[in-house]
C-alpha cells in the first residue's frame, strides 16, 4: 500500500513537468491578450493615420486666367452689376483651352473643365468682383484641383484599372499627368481643411464647421454641468446628512453614469425639443444634452477630490471661527479644484466624443455654413465623421480619417492637460 | 436674442444691488464694519441674491411654459377649417407655421391662414417677450428694494447668505434625481402612446419588424409590424461576440499586469490599453466599417465564405476591442483587493503561481468580476454609434453572425434622424425601444453595482 520514498518522488516529479507547462502556457495566454490589446491599439491608430494622412495635402491646379472682357460683359456694356451673373466658368474653361489647344468639341471640353473644382468659380468671381480693374488682365490663380484629380495624384485611382470601373478617363488622366510635369498641378498643405465648412464636393469640405459646432456645444455643456456638479459633490460631501433623500440622490447618480447615451438623446428630444419647443441642431440644446450626461462624472470625481481633503484643514478652519461655508469655500474648495478639473475635462473629452445623443436632436443636418450663435444650426466634430463616413466619394475616407485625427488630437490635448493638471497641483496628504 | 439683452441688464442690477446692499449696511453703521453683525459684503451678497434668483426662477418658468401655451392660443384663435381632422398633421401645421414664422419659408409661398397664424404667432411672442422683460426686471427690483429696507446693522446677513448657498446646493444636488425623472417620464409617456397603437405583447413578443408605415391604407404592409425580438436577437448577438473578444483578453491581460508583468512594463501597457476606452465611438464605428468589415469579407472570400460587407462579426468584434480596457481594469481593481495572505496560504502549500491565480485568486475575485463583466454588457447593449455605421439595418433572425442584423439602438437613430411625425407609431416605437434599453441597462448596472459593492465590503 505505502509507497516507497523514490515512487513518491517520481510521481511529484512527473506531475511537476505537468504544472510547470501548465504554469508556461498560463502565462503565455497572458503575453497573448495583453500582446493582442496593443495590437488592436496599433491596428486602429495606424489604419485611421494612414488613411488619414493625405487629407492633410490637396492637390491645387495653377492656371493663367486671362479675365475676358469680353465673357464677363457679353454685351459690351460696362456695369459691375454683370459681375454678379457673369459666366465665371467660361474664364476657367478658356485658360484650360488656352494649355491644351488640341482640345476639340463639347464633351472633351467638358471632361477638361471637370478638372478643376467648382470652386474655382466662385473664387474668380470674389476675385474679379473684389476689384473689377483686373478685367482684362493675365492673372496666374491657384484653384483646387477636382477630388477624383486629388485622389489620382494620391495614387488612390491607378491606369491599371480598366478605364470604365474608373472616374476619370484615360485622356482626363494624360491631361492631368501634363499639367503636373508642367508644375501646374501639386499636392500642398490644406488649408481649406481646417478653414472651410462642410460641403457635398470633398476638395472643398473642411472641419472648421464642426470644429466651432463643437466649441459651442462643449463651452454650453462646461458652463451648465461644472457649478452643478461641483455643487453636487459638496452638498453630498460636506454638508448632506445619511438620510433615505441623499441615498437617493447618490442611487441616481451611480445609474445615470451608466445610462446609454442614447438614452440622453431621446430625454433631449422629447422634453427640450418638443414640449419645452427649444430649436433642433442647436449648440444649446446638445450642450445642454451633454452636461446631463457628463453631470455624473464630473460629480463622481468631484466627491473624489473632496474626499481627498484631510479632515485637519476643515477641523483648523473651523477651530478658527470659520462657518461651515466659509470652512469649505475658503480652505477645501481651493484644495479639491485641481481634483476637480481633472475630472471636469475628462468629463468633457467624453463629451467632445459623443455622438449618438446628438443624432437624436437633429444636430445630424448637412449644414455648409459655420454656427454664429447658440441657436444656429450646427454640427460638430464626431457626428462630421460620421456624415462623413456615410458619403460615397472616395475622397470622404481620408476627410474622414483627417477629421478623426483633428478629433483625437483634441482629446489628446484635453488629456494631456488633465494629467499636467494632476501631476502639478495635487497632493498627496 | 432680447432674452440675453434681458439677462444682461438683470446681472447689471444684481451688481447695483450688491452695492446698495454693501453701502446701506455701512452707512447705518456709520461708516464702521465693527459695528456690524457680518461683514459688509454680505448685506451686499444677501441684497444681490434676492434681487437675481426670484427673477431667475420667473424668467426660467416663464420661458419654458411660453411655447405650450402661445401654440395653444395661436391654434385656438385659428380657423377651425384649417385644423385637421385627425391628430396626423396637426404638428406638420405647426411646423409650417413655426418656419413662416421664423423665415425659413417665404410668407408668399405660404399658405393665407398659415400666414395669418404666423403674424398672429409673431405678435402674441413680441407681447410675452415685453412682459417677460417687464416682469423680470420688476421682481428683481423687488427684491432689491426688500432687501434694502430690510438691512440693519443686527441683520444676520451672513446666515442668511449661507442658509441661500446651502439651499442652492441642495438644489443643485437634486438635479441629478430630475434627471432621471425626465429621462423616465419621457420615454414612459412616449411609449405608452405606442402601446396604444401596437399592444405590449406584440412588441415584445413579435417576430417581424417592419416599421414603415404606408402613407395609404391599402398599400401593402399600410400597418407596419412591431415586433422587437429579431432587434433583441441582433443585440444579443453582437453583445456576446463583443464580449467573446473582450472577457478573455480583458481578464488575462488584467491577471497578467496585475501578478506577472513587472512595474515598468506595467506603467507602459496599461496607458496603452487605456487609450482604447478614450476613443470616441463613433471613431470605432468608422474603423469597423472601412476597415475590419472589407478585412472580413476578403478573408471569408478567401475562405469560401460570404460574408456581407456589414456584419454583426465586424461590429462585434470592434465594440470587445472598445470594452477590453473597460473589464481589464475593472479585473485589475478586483485582483488587487484580494488580500496577499490569500496568496501566500496557496503558495506555502506548494501551489505555482498561475495554480494561486486561477484557484486562489480568480476564485475570490470572481464576484468582483461578473459585476465588472455585467456592467460591460450593459454597455454593449446600450452602444450605438458602432453598430450603426457596421452592423446594418436589416431585421432578421439569424444566428449567423457573417450577416447583417440590426439593434435596438440602432432602430432608435434610424427611427429618429430625418423627419418626424410625433404621432406616428414609428416615430413612437423608437420610444418603446429606449424604455426597453433604459430598463434593461439600468437592472444589469444595480445587480452590477449590489455585487461588486458586496465584494469590495467583504476584503475591507
Amino acid at each position: 500500500m505505502s509507497k516507497t520514498v523514490a515512487e513518491t518522488r517520481a510521481q511529484v516529479e512527473k506531475s511537476l513537468r505537468r504544472r510547470r507547462l501548465a504554469e508556461l502556457r498560463f502565462q503565455a495566454y497572458g503575453i497573448a491578450a495583453v500582446s493582442i490589446g496593443v495590437l488592436f491599439v496599433i491596428l486602429l491608430f495606424g489604419s485611421i493615420i494612414a488613411k488619414g494622412a493625405p487629407a492633410f495635402r490637396q492637390a491645387y491646379v495653377t492656371l493663367d486666367v486671362f479675365i475676358d472682357p469680353a465673357v464677363l460683359y457679353p454685351d459690351g456694356i460696362v456695369d459691375t452689376e454683370l459681375l454678379a451673373t457673369a459666366d465665371y466658368v467660361a474664364l476657367v474653361r478658356g485658360s484650360l483651352k488656352q494649355r491644351f489647344a488640341e482640345v476639340e468639341g463639347r464633351a472633351a471640353t467638358r471632361q477638361l473643365v471637370e478638372l478643376v473644382s467648382g470652386s474655382a468659380v466662385q473664387n474668380l468671381q470674389a476675385l474679379v468682383q473684389a476689384d473689377p480693374k483686373r478685367i482684362g488682365t493675365n492673372q496666374t490663380l491657384t484653384f483646387l484641383a477636382d477630388d477624383k484629380v486629388d485622389q489620382y495624384l494620391k495614387g488612390n485611382i491607378t491606369r491599371s484599372t480598366p478605364e470604365a470601373d474608373r472616374s476619370l478617363s484615360d485622356q482626363q488622366l494624360d491631361w492631368v499627368d501634363a499639367l503636373q510635369a508642367a508644375k501646374a498641378l501639386e499636392l500642398r498643405f490644406n488649408k481649406g481643411f481646417f478653414t472651410h465648412g462642410d460641403s457635398r464636393e470633398p476638395e472643398q469640405a473642411g472641419v472648421w464647421g464642426a470644429v466651432v459646432g463643437s466649441l459651442y456645444t462643449l463651452g454650453v455643456t462646461l458652463l451648465l454641468s461644472f457649478p452643478v456638479a461641483v455643487a453636487t459633490a459638496i452638498y453630498l460631501e460636506e454638508f448632506a446628512r445619511r438620510n433615505r433623500w441623499t441615498d437617493l440622490i447618490e442611487v441616481n447618480i451611480n445609474n445615470l453614469a451608466a445610462v446609454p447615451s442614447i438614452v440622453y438623446g431621446l430625454l433631449g428630444l422629447a422634453m427640450f425639443l418638443n414640449v419645452f419647443g427649444m430649436p433642433r441642431s442647436a449648440p444649446l440644446v446638445g450642450g445642454l444634452v451633454l452636461a446631463l450626461l457628463t453631470l455624473p462624472t464630473i460629480i463622481i470625481a468631484s466627491r473624489a477630490a473632496l474626499k481627498g481633503v484631510p479632515p485637519s484643514i476643515r477641523e483648523a478652519a473651523i477651530g478658527m471661527g470659520a462657518s461651515p461655508i466659509q470652512t469649505v469655500l475658503h480652505h477645501v474648495l481651493p484644495l479639491a479644484m485641481p481634483g476637480m478639473l481633472t475630472g471636469t475635462i475628462i468629463g468633457m473629452a467624453r463629451a467632445l466624443g459623443e455622438t449618438a445623443p446628438l443624432l437624436m436632436i437633429g444636430m445630424v443636418a448637412f449644414i455648409v455654413d459655420v454656427p454664429s450663435t447658440l441657436s444656429s444650426p450646427a454640427t460638430v466634430l464626431p457626428v462630421q465623421v460620421f456624415l462623413w463616413a456615410d458619403s460615397p466619394e472616395r475622397a470622404f475616407v481620408e476627410r474622414t480619417s483627417g477629421a478623426i485625427l483633428v478629433l483625437l488630437a483634441f482629446l489628446v490635448l484635453m488629456n494631456a492637460t488633465a494629467v499636467i493638471l494632476r501631476n502639478r497641483f495635487e497632493r498627496r496628504w | 436674442m432680447t432674452h440675453s439683452v434681458l439677462l444682461v441688464a438683470l446681472a447689471v442690477l444684481v451688481v447695483i444691488a450688491f452695492w446698495v446692499g454693501k453701502s446701506r449696511a455701512l452707512s447705518l453703521a456709520g461708516g464702521s464694519s465693527r459695528n456690524l453683525h457680518s461683514l459688509p459684503g454680505y448685506y451686499g451678497l444677501l441684497t444681490a441674491l434676492w434681487c437675481a434668483i426670484p427673477a431667475l426662477i420667473v424668467m426660467a418658468v416663464w420661458l419654458l411654459g411660453q411655447d405650450a401655451i402661445l401654440t395653444h392660443l395661436v391654434t385656438t384663435s385659428m380657423p377651425s377649417t384649417l385644423l385637421p381632422v385627425e391628430g396626423g398633421s396637426h404638428d406638420l401645421l405647426l411646423n409650417e407655421i413655426r418656419n413662416v414664422v421664423a423665415g425659413n419659408v417665404p410668407a408668399e409661398l405660404a399658405r393665407p391662414e398659415v400666414v395669418a397664424a404666423a403674424t398672429e404667432y409673431s405678435r402674441l411672442r413680441g407681447i410675452a417677450d415685453l412682459s417677460l422683460t417687464g416682469l423680470v426686471l420688476v421682481v428683481a427690483l423687488f427684491g432689491l428694494l426688500i432687501v434694502r429696507a430690510r438691512v440693519t446693522p443686527t441683520l444676520r446677513a451672513r446666515n442668511a447668505v449661507e442658509r441661500i448657498v446651502e439651499l442652492l446646493l441642495l438644489a443643485c444636488s437634486t438635479i441629478a434625481v430630475f434627471v432621471t425623472l425626465g429621462i423616465v417620464l419621457s420615454v414612459v409617456y412616449e411609449s405608452l402612446r405606442f402601446f396604444h397603437a401596437v399592444p405590449v405583447h406584440e412588441f415584445l413578443l413579435g417576430l417581424d419588424w417592419s416599421p414603415q408605415t404606408a402613407m395609404r391604407a391599402d398599400q401593402v404592409g399600410s400597418s407596419g409590424a412591431f415586433g422587437a425580438v429579431p432587434l433583441f436577437l441582433g443585440t444579443l448577438m453582437i453583445s456576446g461576440i463583443a464580449m467573446l473578444v473582450a472577457v478573455p483578453v480583458g481578464l488575462f491581460s488584467a491577471i497578467y499586469l496585475a501578478e506577472y508583468a513587472d512595474r515598468r512594463l506595467r506603467s507602459i501597457i496599461k496607458p496603452v490599453l487605456e487609450v482604447l476606452a478614450g476613443i470616441p465611438t463613433v471613431v470605432y464605428g468608422f474603423f469597423a466599417a472601412l476597415t475590419v468589415g472589407p478585412l472580413l469579407r476578403g478573408l471569408g472570400e478567401s475562405v469560401g465564405l460570404e460574408v456581407s460587407s456589414e456584419s454583426a462579426l465586424s461590429a462585434g468584434l470592434v465594440m470587445g476591442i472598445m470594452i477590453i480596457p473597460f473589464i481589464s481594469s475593472l479585473a485589475d481593481d478586483m485582483i488587487s483587493a484580494v488580500p496577499q495572505s490569500l496568496r501566500d496560504g496557496a503558495y506555502a502549500l506548494g501551489a505555482t503561481h498561475s495554480e494561486t491565480i486561477r484557484q486562489v485568486v480568480l476564485l475570490a475575485a470572481l464576484p468582483g468580476i461578473v459585476g465588472g463583466v455585467l456592467l460591460a454588457i450593459s454597455r454593449a447593449i446600450g452602444e450605438t454609434m458602432i453598430v450603426v455605421m457596421a452592423a446594418g439595418l436589416s431585421a432578421k433572425m439569424t444566428a449567423n453572425p457573417l450577416e447583417a442584423v440590426t439593434t435596438v439602438t440602432v432602430q432608435i437613430v434610424t427611427l429618429l434622424t430625418g423627419d418626424q411625425e410625433f404621432d406616428s407609431p414609428k416615430t413612437l416605437a423608437a420610444f418603446a425601444l429606449g424604455l426597453v434599453l433604459f430598463v434593461v441597462t439600468l437592472v444589469l448596472n444595480v445587480i452590477a453595482l449590489k455585487v461588486v459593492r458586496k465584494y469590495r465590503e467583504q476584503y475591507e
